[in-house]
């Protein structure tokens, strides 16, 4: 039932979306020059293109949040039965988190939590 | 209890179950649940954009919205007509397929995770046995839209905003996906109901007060952050990066990702609310004098208590956002490496320990 109401909110979102821009384009009214399709930056020409190089810290965020959300996903199932694991799964898990907790405190110490 | 909505939905299915084939009633259903999500949905953020301009002009010691209709309540109105007749600007550098599916998946990723709260008693529409993991999921879904927007503009502002969000949103939804870990520790199961079940004697903020308070207090601040607002708002600084993002979005394209982003502040306030203050559960007092007290909670709807909950929820996010100033991009890292990410993998050891205990 469940799979189902998602699929319709789904295609709700979509048809939404799609109603409204058509919508728009029907009501709103339309003129063309050459200058309003530049990027709206500054008064001058745009020189060059965005798509280039960005810095590479987000690209180093990027990588230990991949770590810890996947950590976090591993998590999920134990959290859901921690109750009836008791103490074992307890223990198990801060073997499992201890070593994790180390490659946060190493990316700590190397200073790829600092934002340079 | 003739003011729960429960009774007109059974009423509803029974009746169309008993009166057509299966395979039509299922259908008109189906239809039923779209409409009054998507309506649901507008008229929340059509609150939500008047609550925001009014308290916001409070806070600044101005009326606000007041000429039109009364205390400026159809000014909506007249900004939702407005913004479906500007005119949608043809930019000529981008990557058009981008640039489109940025929007769908924008506001997919808010409303699909909206249909998955639940109301009120026996108001569930997406209700899965994974439930609050589904809505962690599929809630990212719109730092995509987002990334995808800034960089199909083709526009320097966008992609620096763009990024900056990426950073942003990726680091506090791992505090966030913790602090709901935690309380899935407790509450023992991942689906929604049986969370908002488990909270019917205390609410979960009540059943585990110390570990549970840390982890609202994180949920809120990483919540508070997700929707790009308040003192995080440095994704659409509009100083430095004109809008951010959505720069180069206008007219009714413009327009989705406002209200994606007023409806993503509900839906945090409103998962907070599922997770921690229990969702539509009444707040009882056990004790042998507050049973008088007990039934005049009972008598309040479920929904009214759902939707009051989430509206304070709401306010205090409007607060806040009105109240600090913005952050810089190394302090914003700062604070959710180095302060609420050890603090809340400490705090979801203590909720172990704490269930293990108690």
């Amino acid at each position: 039932m469940s799979s189902e109401i998602f699929i319709v909110a789904f295609v709700t979102a979509i048809i939404m979306v799609i109603a409204a821009v058509v919508i728009g384009k029907l009501l709103a009214p339309t003129s063309t020059n050459a200058q309003k399709g530049e990027p709206y930056e500054c008064g001058i020409p745009t020189k060059g293109t965005s798509w280039m190089q960005f810095k590479v810290g987000y690209y180093l965020f990027a990588i230990l949040f991949l770590i810890f959300d996947v950590e976090t996903v591993l998590l999920f199932p134990w959290a859901s039965i921690m109750k009836s694991l008791g103490s074992i799964g307890l223990v198990s898990v801060l073997f499992f988190l201890f070593i994790l907790v180390l490659g946060l405190a190493y990316a700590w110490k190397k200073g790829a939590l600092e934002w340079k | 209890m003739s003011l729960e909505l429960e009774n007109v939905v059974k009423l509803a299915h029974d009746g169309l179950t008993s009166s057509l084939p299966g395979w039509a009633a299922a259908a008109i259903e189906y239809v039923l649940v779209g409409v009054l999500l998507l309506a649901l949905y507008c008229v929340l953020a059509l609150i939500l954009i008047f609550l925001e301009r009014k308290i916001c002009a409070r806070f600044q010691c101005r009326l606000g919205p007041n000429r039109v209709g009364p205390w400026g309540s159809l000014q909506l109105i007249a900004d939702m007509v407005k913004i479906l007749l500007k005119e949608i600007v043809k930019i000529s550098k981008s990557d058009k397929l981008l640039y489109y599916v940025a929007i769908f998946l924008a506001i997919i990723g808010s409303f699909c995770t909206f249909g998955a709260l639940q109301f009120g008693k026996g108001l569930a529409c997406i209700d899965f046995n994974v439930g609050i993991f589904y809505i962690l999921a599929i809630s990212s879904l719109g730092v995509i839209g987002i990334l995808l927007a800034g960089w199909s503009s083709n526009n320097k502002y966008t992609l620096i905003g763009a990024m900056r969000s990426g950073a942003q949103l990726i680091s506090y939804e791992l505090s966030a996906g913790i602090s709901i870990l935690t309380m899935v520790i407790l509450a023992g199961s991942l689906n929604i109901s049986d969370i908002i079940n488990g909270q019917e004697n205390a609410w979960f903020i009540f059943q585990a007060p110390l570990p549970a308070l840390i982890a609202f207090i994180i949920y809120l601040i990483a919540g508070h952050a997700e929707t790009n607002r308040g003192p995080f708002d440095l994704p659409e600084a509009e100083s430095e990066l004109t809008a951010g993002y959505h720069t180069e979005y206008s007219g009714i394209q413009y327009g989705f990702f406002y209200l994606a982003e007023y409806l993503n502040m509900f839906i945090i306030a409103g998962v907070a609310t599922t997770v921690f203050l229990g969702g539509w559960q009444p707040f009882h007092i056990h004790a042998d004098w507050a049973s008088g007290f007990n039934h005049v909670m009972d008598y309040i709807p479920s929904y009214i208590w759902f939707l009051g909950k989430a509206f304070s929820l709401v306010l205090l996010s409007l607060w806040v956002r009105w109240t600090f100033p913005r952050l810089r991009i190394d302090q914003l890292l700062h604070l959710e490496w180095k302060i609420l990410m050890p603090i809340s993998l400490l705090n979801m050891l203590v909720m172990a320990v704490w269930v293990l205990i108690f």
